[in-house]
């Protein structure tokens, strides 16, 4: 069931940071790792900015004339022999999924990634009627078996060390606890995922991209874990956001550049798959789902969200988010790209998501489709504060906030700091790993100055109230 | 209910969408960077965690699957070219290709950006084999290479075919402490035969 309670993102952060001196750093290396992979990746390609340009504007057209694209999708995937399906939001989209699964007394699904999936609880909703559903992504079956959801949209167990997998797969699947070599991990899952496939009635999936004139969507993974699902139950259903269309074919050229270099510096994914229709002997079921997108759509500030393709190129980059972990965000998106979209599902649940930025930009400047990730960020702030979803002191203590999600040291040393001491100028700069790479001379924004004791104080406060 | 969705679903987009329209782009012919495609593909699949091999004909590449797998286990061949321990053909249901070794595929052209090979379901016969085989091995043309991205879907003609996938190099995860492990559930490797 939905909790509808307001996300304490501020302190979920703090206790991701506080809960020993490994996972956070680990966290912090690996996204900015990544992040500098992609920075060497779209070095290697001369019209990389051009490239963005066009992918921006591509969205914008196809957004701009969705409808039209929506209808000739639906009209070509008919023809080439798919089944296409609509649901206005996450209660159609579920029952579209049983009803299928229902028909052909299909009792377990063998799922790949799918943030649209996520959005709707849809794994929760099929085994409460009794279906197995199982996670074929390693990092999504590492949080199924954890009973999370992902931290990251592209890296699901990012937030975990080796060793937290180790003792996962030990208790779940028998593993050697103390053996801790991803090589080993991996084909211990490999072996046990594999019978699973065979068991599986039917093989979910998502879409990274819809193309209208063919009928096709593509569907892009590292593993293969999604053609396995595609390609050996007889049927394939997969969720697709209305937002997800493009116009033609040759689009792809652009994107497929564009997805893979933005999310891990990677030239592409290992597999970059097309289905245009069901493949011989199989069925293929296609939901298309709006669920909130197309109210998205007429938002004039936040529309421009709907480019996303979820590469997570703004969450590694991001000094706030490496520093929380995706799982503070309390949301099925974390990050700079959550905290725009996780509000236009409930404004009130997430009304403190906005704040949990430091405004830097960074998440805007590599957005491999342009979305003007920061602006909206700030703009969500506006809506916040002027609908009084927080009280005042709080509001203020969040501009600190994400200054000191930079530095876990200094919220580290806050419990037994004697006295705040440290004011937090208004220009307080980030340290230079952070800024230097971004090689641009922006203003950075100004902060609440406030000092370090007067944000704690007011934290502490908050969280006595809440009796914790 | 589901006509209902339908139009409720698109009234919505329709009623939703900005009236600023955004034209469709120009997009212009980008420079083309590899000068030999050939070496810049292989060196892009070697990086992408495959192998590549010459092979003069396709005597020259039975020989060396044979010599490569000799004991892998079941050899299954898409190819007409290389004969294997099972008829692809004669596969009625893509369960029976779960305890297969070595699959074997022609692949309709390379590109030489990042080491993709295209692989359709005309080539593949059974889906399946793509990726149930524990490796695979690809036989492609040293001619048929296209530069990049751009060149690569002008020939992929998804109107032809139910399903085509670029595959580039092995089966891959990083999910584990963010490090690089080939054969998470697809091929565990996957070798490249050049062959006319
Ligand atoms: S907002 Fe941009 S950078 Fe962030 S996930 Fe979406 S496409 Fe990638």
């Amino acid at each position: 069931m939905e909790d509808d309670k307001k996300v304490d993102v501020a302190a979920q952060a703090a206790a991701f940071l506080a809960q020993d001196e490994v996972h956070e750093p680990m966290h912090d290396k690996n996204l900015w790792a990544a992040r500098m992979k992609r920075d060497a990746a779209a070095r290697e390609v001369p019209e990389w900015e051009t490239l963005r340009q066009l992918a921006s504007q591509i969205k914008e057209h196809t957004l701009t004339h969705l409808l039209q694209y929506l209808t000739e999708f639906e009209k070509n995937a008919t023809s080439r022999g798919a089944k296409v399906y609509w649901a206005r939001d996450a209660a159609e989209h579920n029952q579209h999924v049983w009803d299928i699964l229902r028909e052909k007394n299909i009792s377990s699904v063998i799922k790949s990634k799918s943030m649209l999936q996520e959005e709707c609880g849809m794994t929760a909703f099929l085994e409460n009627r009794g279906i197995t559903v199982t996670e074929s992504d390693l990092g999504e079956r590492i949080q199924q078996l954890d009973d999370q959801p992902p931290s990251h949209i592209v890296m699901p167990a990012i937030h975990k060390t080796r060793e937290d997998v180790a003792q996962l797969f030990a208790r779940n699947i028998g593993t050697d606890p103390a053996n801790t070599d991803p090589h080993y991990l991996t084909e211990a899952m490999r072996n046990d995922a594999r019978k699973r496939f065979l068991e599986a009635g039917a093989g979910m999936t998502g879409a990274n991209f819809a193309i209208a004139e063919t009928g096709s969507f593509v569907v892009c993974t590292n593993e293969g874990n999604a053609d396995i699902g595609a390609s050996v139950p007889p049927v394939h259903i997969a969720s697709i956001g209305i937002e997800k269309l493009l116009p033609k074919v040759k689009d792809l050229g652009i994107f497929i550049r564009l997805l893979s270099r933005s999310a891990l510096g990677t030239l592409a994914t290992q597999y970059t798959s097309h289905f245009s229709g069901p493949r011989k002997g199989g069925e293929l079921h296609i939901i298309l789902t709006d669920n909130g997108r197309s109210k998205r759509l007429g938002m004039p500030e936040f529309w421009t969200s709907l480019k996303c393709i979820r590469c997570g190129a703004c969450m590694n980059t991001c000094p706030v988010y490496r520093r929380s972990g995706g799982l503070a965000y309390g949301a099925t998106y974390s990050g700079p790209i959550g905290i725009i979209l996780d509000p236009t599902f409930d404004e009130s649940k997430y009304s403190e998501l906005p704040y949990h930025s430091s405004l830097c930009g960074s998440c805007t400047e590599v957005c491999p489709v342009k979305i003007n990730i920061s602006d909206q960020i700030l703009q969500w702030r506006k809506v916040m504060a002027a609908k009084k979803y927080l009280p005042a002191a709080r509001r203020l203590a969040f501009g600190t906030a994400g200054k000191i999600f930079e530095h876990p040291q200094l919220f580290r040393s806050a419990e037994t700091m004697a006295s705040g001491a440290l004011k937090f100028t208004p220009n307080f700069l980030l340290y230079n790993r952070v800024l230097n790479p971004w090689g641009r001379h922006r203003e950075l924004p100004h902060f609440a100055g406030q000092t370090f004791r007067e944000w704690y104080l007011q934290y502490k406060a908050k969280n006595n109230e809440h009796g914790t | 209910m589901e006509h209902n969705s339908r139009s409720q679903v698109l009234a919505a987009v329709e009623r939703q969408m900005p009236t600023h329209k955004i034209a469709y782009p120009e997009i212009p012919d980008f420079p083309r960077t590899a000068a030999d495609l050939l070496a810049a593909f292989e060196d892009r699949v070697k990086d992408a965690g495959g192998e590549v091999f010459h092979l003069a004909d396709a005597a020259a590449a039975q020989a060396l699957l044979v010599s490569q797998y000799a004991d892998a286990g079941i050899i299954c061949s898409a190819t007409p070219e290389i004969t294997g321990d099972r008829d692809i053909h004669a596969v009625k249901n893509p369960h029976e290709l779960a305890d297969v070794a070595v699959g074997v595929i022609r692949a309709r052209f390379g590109v030489a950006e990042n080491g993709m090979v295209w692989l359709t379901e005309e080539d593949l016969v059974v889906n399946a084999l793509g990726f149930l085989s524990q490796h695979l091995v690809i036989l492609l043309s040293p001619q048929a290479i296209v530069g990049d991205m751009y060149d690569a879907y002008l020939r992929v003609h998804l109107e032809d075919t139910a399903y085509g996938c670029f595959m580039m190099g092995p089966s891959a995860t990083a999910d584990i402490g963010a490090v690089l492990v080939h054969g998470a559930q697809g091929a565990r490797s996957l070798r490249v035969y050049l062959l006319p």
